[in-house]
């Protein structure tokens, strides 16, 4: 398990240099759809969601906190990606408008 | 889990989940890619989804119940949402996924020690669930004060009072000495709702004392928050996709927080815990003394935008409040087809969140070619011949560059007061939420337009008309 959260640890640092590159190269001009869109990918906690559903078993006090977090984490994935996507169709360049 | 194909399907097909949000975000540096960006992180999501219930042992019935429900109360909020409302939005986005990744954690901790208590959790675990749970409960109900101040709920005034910032502090000690117990020595599920509790009002200490125009900070250090959630939620399940997702997140808030504390050059500390604008009662100099602003009507206002060759619109918050994005395009795009050059300067604060104005720019349908930032702007600005500052006071002011012990000492701004001439709609010479006197309105080249944004606009669109 120790090796589990080590391995964990290097990926989430990894992972952050990978964000802090990709993410300075983002224009002021799109900063908010990069909120709403990243918004959308913190819903990946919908993986944990279902995960949780799955391991309730007979609690059922867990399982309704995973249904919980499974509909708050569906509003932020499919409301995020769809709001970024209706902002994006937005910007426009000169010669498409 | 048991030996399967699935068992080394399932961690490939997040690994190429989080390769899809990596080049999704990568594609968010040109409007051009982006809305691709968006949709190709849309699909790394459903990959990811769909992975997981190929996982034996799932509940259907619930799980096509969370989705339904969740689905469609996603789907109309981002189908109506008012693109000024977007700060709103978000601030709720940002609640509702830290909401679900603390859920995640405390699903996992009954799980573990859902007991009568007294099992011992894993040191590991323990600390990954306590993490979640607390990052998760702030960044929850943080988010729900802002999104109540954006909304007018809450006030939106700064509130300093020693006693918020004393009980911050000692809610913070009990959580944490809670959590340290119930690693380090047993479970309890009472203490561990009580640990719930203390990060719920935590989040909700964290934000009140915040003024409204510090919005943006907040909003994106929330953003950064809900990513950790995940991250934090991904720990605790062992779970790769979710530690690399929260964590792109995280990294993208944390850079947007540090975007907006350079951009009012005030430190992340200063913004967090100073009430800034508190001082509205030593602020009252606007009308004082022998300095005299200078009003324009809208006929005037027309001369001069109509035979200019090179006019900045500067949009502010008050822009917003107006609606005023489509009057703004109407008279750019009158004034364009005289052949004036028009752009449009966003400060990076400008409105209640990053990139706010350029969205409702861009929802008027104005090409993004003609929106720029101050550094684009301010070294020729003494060849633009109208600066026309729309809603916004603080990020023109020049006491930011010529004073620095001022309050906004230090901030870049945008400096109109050296174009050839500016033009501020306002509706009156009232302080900006810095609570200082703006030098700018007392300035020879500058003029003030008085009035509601929108019905200003509107009027001058008509003079420039009859040119």
């Amino acid at each position: 398990m120790e090796g589990t959260l080590l391995i964990g640890l290097y990926v989430f640092v990894l992972a952050m240099f990978v964000g802090f590159e990709l993410i300075t190269k983002v224009p002021p001009t799109l900063h908010t759809p990069l909120m709403s869109g990243s918004n959308a990918i913190s819903g990946i906690s919908i993986v944990g969601a279902l995960l949780v559903i799955g391991r309730a078993g007979d609690a059922v006090l867990m399982r309704w906190i995973g249904l919980a977090a499974l509909i708050l984490a569906t509003i932020n994935v499919v409301g995020g990606f769809l709001v970024t996507d209706r902002m994006l169709q937005m910007f426009k360049s000169k010669d498409a408008s | 889990m048991e030996m399967s194909g699935f068992s080394t399907a399932i961690p490939l097909a997040y690994l190429a989940s989080a390769v899809l949000f990596i080049l999704g975000i990568k594609r968010l540096s040109h409007p051009d890619t982006a809305a691709g960006g968006n949709r190709l992180a849309a699909i790394g999501m459903l990959l990811a989804v769909i992975a997981t219930l190929l996982e034996s042992g799932l509940e259907y019935t619930w799980i096509i119940a969370g989705v339904a429900i969740g689905g469609l109360i996603g789907g109309v909020m981002a189908r109506t949402v008012k693109m000024t409302a977007m700060p709103e939005m978000v601030a709720v986005f940002n609640g509702f996924g830290g909401a679900a990744s603390g859920l995640v954690a405390v699903g996992e901790y009954l799980r573990v020690a859902g007991g009568a208590g007294g099992e011992t959790l894993a040191i590991d675990s323990g600390v990954s669930i306590m993490a979640g749970t607390l990052i998760g409960a702030v960044t929850f109900s943080g988010s729900m004060i802002a999104f109540g101040k954006l909304q007018g709920f809450v006030t939106g005034n700064a509130i300093s009072n020693p006693l918020v910032k004393f009980s911050a502090g000692l809610l913070l000690g009990v959580a944490v000495v809670l959590a340290v117990y119930l690693v380090g020595f047993e479970s309890n599920l009472a203490f561990y709702w009580g640990l719930i509790a203390a990060a719920l009002i935590l989040g909700v200490l964290f934000v009140i004392p915040i003024g409204g125009a510090d919005m943006p900070v907040v909003v994106a250090l929330l953003n950064s928050y809900s990513g950790l959630a995940a991250a934090s939620a991904g720990f605790v399940l062992g779970n790769n996709a979710l530690i690399i997702s929260g964590a792109l997140v995280g990294a993208s808030g944390l850079i947007l927080t540090g975007i907006m504390c350079r951009a009012m050059n005030r430190s992340l500390a200063n913004v967090l815990f100073s009430a800034f604008g508190t001082g509205s009662a030593t602020a009252g100099r606007a009308a004082d003394g022998d300095r005299v602003a200078t009003p324009i009507e809208a006929e005037d206002s027309a001369m001069v935008l109509g035979y200019a060759s090179q006019v900045i619109f500067v949009p502010g918050y008050g822009l917003a409040v107006a609606q005023a994005q489509h009057r703004v395009r109407e008279l750019a795009d009158l004034l364009t087809e005289r052949g004036v050059s028009v752009r449009y300067c966003v400060h990076p604060v400008a409105g209640r969140m990053p990139g706010h104005m350029n969205v409702l720019l861009a929802e008027a349908n104005v090409p993004y070619e003609q929106l720029c930032e101050p550094e684009d702007v301010n070294p020729d600005m003494e060849n633009i011949d109208v600066a026309v500052v729309v809603g916004a006071n603080d990020v023109v002011n020049p006491l930011a560059r010529d004073d620095p012990s001022s309050p906004i000492g230090g901030m870049p701004i945008i400096e109109t007061d050296r174009a050839k001439t500016c033009i501020v709609i306002k509706r009156s010479l009232s302080v900006g939420y810095a609570g200082i006197d703006n030098p700018l309105f007392y300035l020879r080249n500058n003029r003030m337009f008085f009035g509601d944004a929108s019905d200003a606009l509107a009027r001058i669109t008509e003079e420039v008309k009859q040119l």
